[in-house]
């Protein structure tokens, strides 16, 4: 087998032979380098077995001139042997061919039933945990809070957050502070504004001084958005309207019984206010950001760091079961397998309007806009530092902030690229991109300058 | 009339039974506004609220089927999240039994001891008053903070919120006994144990268990407003999660089912509070 280092600087690059120098043509080299596969394929333990003792031997003998002497004096095999004697190869091998298993395969992954969580819940009754040899069981839970303390309590293993949580909870707000992650991003677009029907014809923005309006948790793009949306139409989100957290499932009880005018909100609850004819849909949250993020799959540091390999058998399920609800195709099974009490708890149309973008949007007109919600997994760190720009903006951190060091540390993009390339799917060279929120750009590099060149702010 | 006070009783409530579905069943079943007609393109993708002004209140009728569905398979399991009615109702008593059965372990001898001296009675009184009054869902963030289990947690909390009447029921019951009956023990040498097993806890009991059905009944509200909290598992998860649905048959259901195991609990206590109740 060939120990090809391609970090090895000094790797001979001899113009007509193969690149690792031994074969006189590239053809060759393959076809020796397939032979060797084959081989290695047959023989994986005896693969196992060389390179142990191969590091075995090359520890016990860090100088090149001492393990020659040995080796000479009493004979390669004398010498395997001899070490085998007291040092036990079996085990080290084992344990060696155990380093890519998972640590452990029983997972519990919490979710707030919204179609946001879709890759995390399809997952299971689609097989895509099974399929990357974990046994998960996803949990309903309540609220943002609870999902917050139960996986700080280490309930859960993994759960659905929304993305500028694990930012929150890294950086203390509104928490104790604990390292955190963001492997992947759950889905983009996908919320909409979804106002109280008796406001059908107050679609101008600047009619809403007074509005009571729901976001699902104060840590959410709900938020962000909405006070952005407000502000580029001239209120202040904090003084000429109210802004309240109200779990997602409350939110259409409270639109019927009046107690809100009007809520940004993950799906399905903006559907299920239109199929219970108590709203409409003002704006669908791609028209303010085309291909924001939304809600993420979070897990703590100690977790990635502590169970590496069940952290990667995990996000990758995410991102391959990511991937199959990319495809519009196969959005109305997604919904049929999402939709039961187990999961979301939802009508079937309610889910499928939401999933496929044919919808009917609460004033008598079915639309038709594909990418409603999609599903892109990676978490680009530039999404990170808007989120940030718009927390100081808001007054929720204050201070300088080392934004691009958190965003680094906490959406864990290299991995994620590096998971999507062994899936076979394309991803993203670099890690920042700038991007247009509302017709203004956003230069992830001068996030300071953004934050001044609002009107309405609370710095 | 040839009819017992109770079957007359039972007569009158069957009529009140009868009235109130009646009158429901008339409340619901009304044409609600009529709405103008739509595509049916659109009237496919939204419910029957939306599209005939139907009222997304439920008549008995369809509650009654609903009830009879969950009655007829209130033992299935389809995953974490979804099981019968009969399994949320056994996790809830579970959790029920066991915050209040830690509270009676320790309610009863602290009574105890607060009844029994007039000191540590008046030392602890401005601390029990300031906790009883807590709110479950208040104790819930601290507890779950650190505890760090939603289970544990709950227990927890129905512990807290059901210890406090019966502490301050059983420290009255003892610190009311009457003076002749200690001073008999006294002329009779009894020693503390002894008075305080054959003399005052006879003479309590019917206090103490007054306080032990404040407490259950407690206990069943309390669980219920955990649960919708920490959701998961019991009765108070299954209203949360029919709520997310909108499912208002689900819900009345639901109170249902919870109005009847609140009364099973208290009837268990009244049972018992008669067999230690004396007539002097």
């Amino acid at each position: 087998m060939s120990f090809d280092d391609p970090f090895d600087a000094r790797r001979s690059l001899k113009a007509g032979g193969c690149s690792c120098g031994h074969h006189h043509s590239e053809a060759e080299h393959e076809a020796a380098a397939r032979a060797e596969q084959r081989a290695t394929a047959a023989d994986e333990h005896g693969r196992l077995e060389r390179v142990v003792s191969l590091a075995v031997v090359r520890a016990l003998f860090p100088h090149e001139a001492g393990r020659r002497a040995f080796l000479t004096a009493v004979g390669a095999s004398t010498a395997a042997a001899a070490i085998a004697q007291f040092f036990p190869l079996g085990t080290a091998i084992e344990a060696f061919a155990d380093a890519s298993k998972p640590e452990k395969t029983d997972l519990k992954v919490g979710f707030i039933p919204i179609t946001c969580a879709t890759p995390i819940i399809m997952a299971h009754p689609m097989g895509f945990y099974a399929k990357h040899g974990l046994n998960v069981e996803v949990i309903k839970t309540a609220g943002w809070a609870v999902i917050r303390d139960k996986t700080l309590n280490k309930e859960y293993d993994a759960a659905h957050m929304l993305s500028p949580m694990p930012l929150a909870i890294t950086m203390g707000v509104g928490s104790t502070a604990i390292p955190y992650t963001m492997p992947a991003v759950e889905n983009i677009n996908g919320q909409a504004i979804t106002l109280s029907i008796k406001h059908k014809d107050k679609r101008d923005p600047k009619s809403w001084k007074g509005f009571k309006f729901a976001v699902p948790f104060d840590y959410s793009m709900h938020n962000y958005l909405l006070r952005y949306y407000l502000a580029e139409h001239g209120l202040d989100p904090d003084q000429d309207v109210q802004i309240r957290a109200v779990p997602p499932p409350e939110m259409v009880a409270n639109l019927r019984a009046d107690n809100i005018d009007g809520f940004l909100a993950p799906d399905p609850v903006n559907q299920r206010a239109v199929y219970d004819g108590v709203g409409f849909i003002h704006v669908l949250s791609k028209e303010i950001w085309n291909r924001h993020p939304c809600c993420a799959f979070a897990a703590s540091k100690e977790f990635v760091t502590g169970s590496p390999n069940t952290y990667k058998a995990l996000l990758k399920a995410i991102i391959d079961a990511t991937a199959f609800a990319t495809k519009p195709e196969n959005r109305k099974e997604i919904a049929a397998a999402i939709a039961p009490p187990n999961y979301l708890n939802q009508p079937v149309t309610v889910v499928e309007q939401v999933l496929t973008g044919t919808f009917a949007d609460g004033l008598g007109t079915v639309q038709t806009v594909p990418d409603r919600i999609d599903f892109d997994p990676f978490p680009w760190e530039s999404f990170a530092v808007w989120i940030m720009t718009q927390m100081k903006r808001w007054g929720q951190i204050k201070g300088d902030v080392d934004y691009k060091a958190i965003a680094k540390q906490v959406y864990l993009a290299t991995d994620t690229a590096g998971l999507m390339k062994e899936l076979g799917l394309a991803a993203p060279d670099t890690t920042s991109k700038g991007f247009e929120v509302m017709g203004k750009p956003f230069d992830p590099d001068k996030p300071d300058e953004y934050i001044a060149s609002f009107a309405i702010k609370r710095t | 009339m040839g009819l017992s006070l109770n079957a007359r009783a039972a007569l009158v409530s069957m009529a009140l039974l009868a009235a109130f579905l009646l009158v429901w069943q008339l409340a619901v079943g009304g044409v609600g506004k009529k709405a103008e007609p739509v595509d049916p393109a659109y009237a496919a993708l939204v419910g029957a609220t939306a599209t005939t002004g139907q009222s997304a209140m439920p008549g008995p009728a369809a509650v009654g089927a609903t009830l009879w569905g969950h009655l007829s398979d209130p033992f299935y399991d389809k995953g974490p999240n979804d099981k019968g009615v009969g399994i949320q109702l056994a996790y809830s008593l579970g959790r029920v039994l066991t915050g209040y059965g830690l509270a009676v372990l320790v309610a009863v001898p602290l009574g105890f001891l607060i009844g029994m001296s007039p000191l540590m009675s008046r030392a602890l009184d401005p601390f029990i008053q300031v906790l009883k009054p807590i709110s479950p869902l208040a104790w819930m963030p601290l507890a779950l903070y650190t505890i760090k289990d939603s289970n544990t947690s709950a227990i927890f909390v129905i512990f807290i919120c059901s210890l406090w009447p019966m502490l301050l029921n059983t420290a009255f019951g003892v610190a009311n006994v009457r003076r002749d009956w200690l001073n008999v023990a006294r002329t009779l040498e009894l020693g503390w144990f002894r008075t305080a097993y054959s003399v005052i806890l006879p003479a309590a009991a019917p206090t103490i268990l007054t306080g032990m059905r404040i407490s259950i009944g407690i206990a069943w509200l309390v669980i219920v407003a955990a649960e919708m909290l920490v959701g998961g598992t019991g009765i108070g998860y299954f209203v949360w999660n029919e709520w997310n649905n909108l499912s208002i048959t689900n819900v009345i259901n639901a109170i249902l089912f919870i109005g009847l195991v609140g009364m099973l609990l208290d009837f268990m206590i009244g049972r018992l509070q008669k067999l230690v109740s004396y007539v002097e």
